[in-house]
């Protein structure tokens, strides 16, 4: 396959799986993941990707058997969605810490209860401080593009950190859309096999996985922190050299219309375009509006979103999950706290929509825009779950 | 468990917190944590090695044909008691360690 092809989304992510030419696959269905897997399982049984799928019994074991399969020198896949994201948490943390460059989909999906399959981002926001590096995606080039390029960033010896990919549950991963398939040599140019610098090896023992005594843990933390914040370079770096080869630009923040606006919003994932289409009906009603989307999520480019944002006088940011109890989204407390510093900071509002897979419509941005010049000119500050009924 | 001689900066610990160093764990001797230790009955033993099997952490050293008996390095023999459980004629016993 290659050119623009018209293809489901989780099969165009399955078939980057496939052109990465990964080895080892354990992975547990669950909706709306399961096309991913499905897929891949096909693949390695018709002796299109020569790998080996491990149909594990949990999302628990599909996460441990990566981190053995990684541990091991094996280029290491698996997808999940919500619960089976939640049931993964413990070992989630291990894979960053033991610097093991596991790639993870995420068909992001509401948590129980009560039981929804639909889109929203609370699964991965419970995963937030895991210590992996999480894109978001908005459509489907740009998920079969981050695929290839998780595996890359992940295996660089400057990084060696585990990537969630994330994409938008039934709104991105069950539509489909054109996505444009390289050719497998410029693939393999780009990502390589890889070679792991240290391994489980019979030859060269060592011992993964130790106990760290209070004597050494905080400088173990320390140096995973620095490990995922110095990954932000080597990211850009590797985006470079995608567009490079690919001809397509990527970046940690993406702006639309931001540059003479005074009020931002911002959006992670698939509801961006529509944003985006909000946006230019707002602009030709003459609000001088523009968006913000945050593709790299973990770790966070404090300076490239500070500079998206400079000169904007009021700021909405859209939560696709809620912190409860605590009056905010994490997305919104995230950039609340980063302008805070600023010497002249614009005024940043929260809100939650689509939760659950209620519909993200272009008139909850208009709603939401409006919104914002209320709050900033009356001086109040309420966080608001928009649509909600009263 | 690696052997920190001192306080170590984030700069040094090892990627991953790998140990590369085999059988490191000899540098950390476990004998400390023990509340009881196993006392052995020479009479009693027959050396049939059940001590020498079960011992969670080797501790037991085989003295040979000529002694006939296993000798618990007391550096690493937590107290566990496990060998006092499985020895098949009672001839280890544990004792409460003096403070």
């Amino acid at each position: 396959m290659t050119g623009r092809t018209g293809i489901e989304v989780s099969l165009a992510l399955s078939e980057a799986v496939k052109m990465a030419n990964a080895d080892v696959i354990a992975a547990y269905p669950i909706t709306p993941q399961t096309h991913i897997v499905e897929h891949l399982s096909e693949l390695v049984a018709d002796g299109e990707l020569d790998a080996e799928f491990v149909p594990v019994e949990s999302e628990h074991s599909a996460m441990s058997a990566c981190l053995g399969s990684s541990a091991a020198g094996a280029r290491t896949f698996t997808a999940t969605s919500s619960q089976g994201l939640a049931l993964m948490h413990e070992i989630l943390y291990i894979a960053p810490a033991m610097r093991l460059p596991i790639v993870l989909a995420v068909a992001n999906r509401a948590l129980s209860a009560p039981i929804s399959i639909w889109n929203d981002h609370s699964d991965i926001m419970g995963e937030r401080d895991t210590g992996w590096i999480q894109l978001f995606a908005e459509n489907g080039q740009e998920v079969f593009d981050l695929t290839l390029q998780a595996f890359r960033i992940a295996e660089d010896p400057r990084v060696m950190l585990p990537v969630a990919v994330n994409l938008d549950g039934f709104t991105l991963s069950h539509v489909i859309e054109p996505v444009i398939f390289p050719e497998q040599k410029l693939v393999d140019q780009f990502l390589p096999v890889y070679r792991p610098q240290i391994r489980l090896d019979p030859a060269k023992p060592l011992s993964m996985g130790m106990f760290g005594i209070p004597e050494i843990y905080t400088e173990t933390k320390r140096a995973s922190e620095m490990a995922l914040m110095d990954s932000k370079a080597v990211i850009v770096k590797v985006w470079d050299e995608f567009e490079a080869l690919f001809g397509r630009k990527y970046s940690p923040i993406e702006t639309y219309k931001t540059e003479d606006a005074d009020t931002i919003l911002v959006s992670m994932g698939s509801v961006s375009e529509t944003a985006m289409t909000a946006i230019d009906e707002m602009r030709a009603d003459g609000k001088k509006v523009g968006l913000v989307r945050i593709r790299m999520w973990r770790p966070f480019p404090d300076e490239e979103f500070k500079a998206a944002v400079a000169g904007a006088r009021v700021i909405g940011v859209t939560d696709r999950s809620i912190t409860p109890g605590s009056h905010a989204g994490p997305v919104f407390m995230e950039i609340r706290s980063l302008l805070y510093a600023l010497p002249e900071r614009p005024a940043v509002f929260g809100f939650s929509l689509g939760l659950g897979g209620r519909d993200v419509t272009r008139d909850n941005y208009k709603y939401i825009y409006d919104q914002c010049q209320v709050l900033e000119d009356t001086g109040q500050d309420r966080y608001e779950m928009v649509g909600v009924m009263e | 468990m690696t052997k920190i001689d001192a306080l170590m900066s984030w700069k040094e610990v090892p990627v991953g917190c790998h140990v590369p160093e085999a059988g490191s764990t000899v540098h950390y001797k476990t004998g400390d944590w023990r509340s009881q230790r196993p006392i052995l009955d020479r009479e009693k033993c027959i050396y049939c090695a059940m001590c020498w099997i079960y011992c969670p952490e080797g501790c037991y050293e085989d003295m040979g044909p000529e002694e006939k008996y296993y000798k618990v390095d007391l550096d690493f023999c937590k107290g566990c008691g496990i060998c006092a459980h499985e020895c098949p004629r009672d001839a280890i016993e544990m004792v409460p360690e003096e403070v």
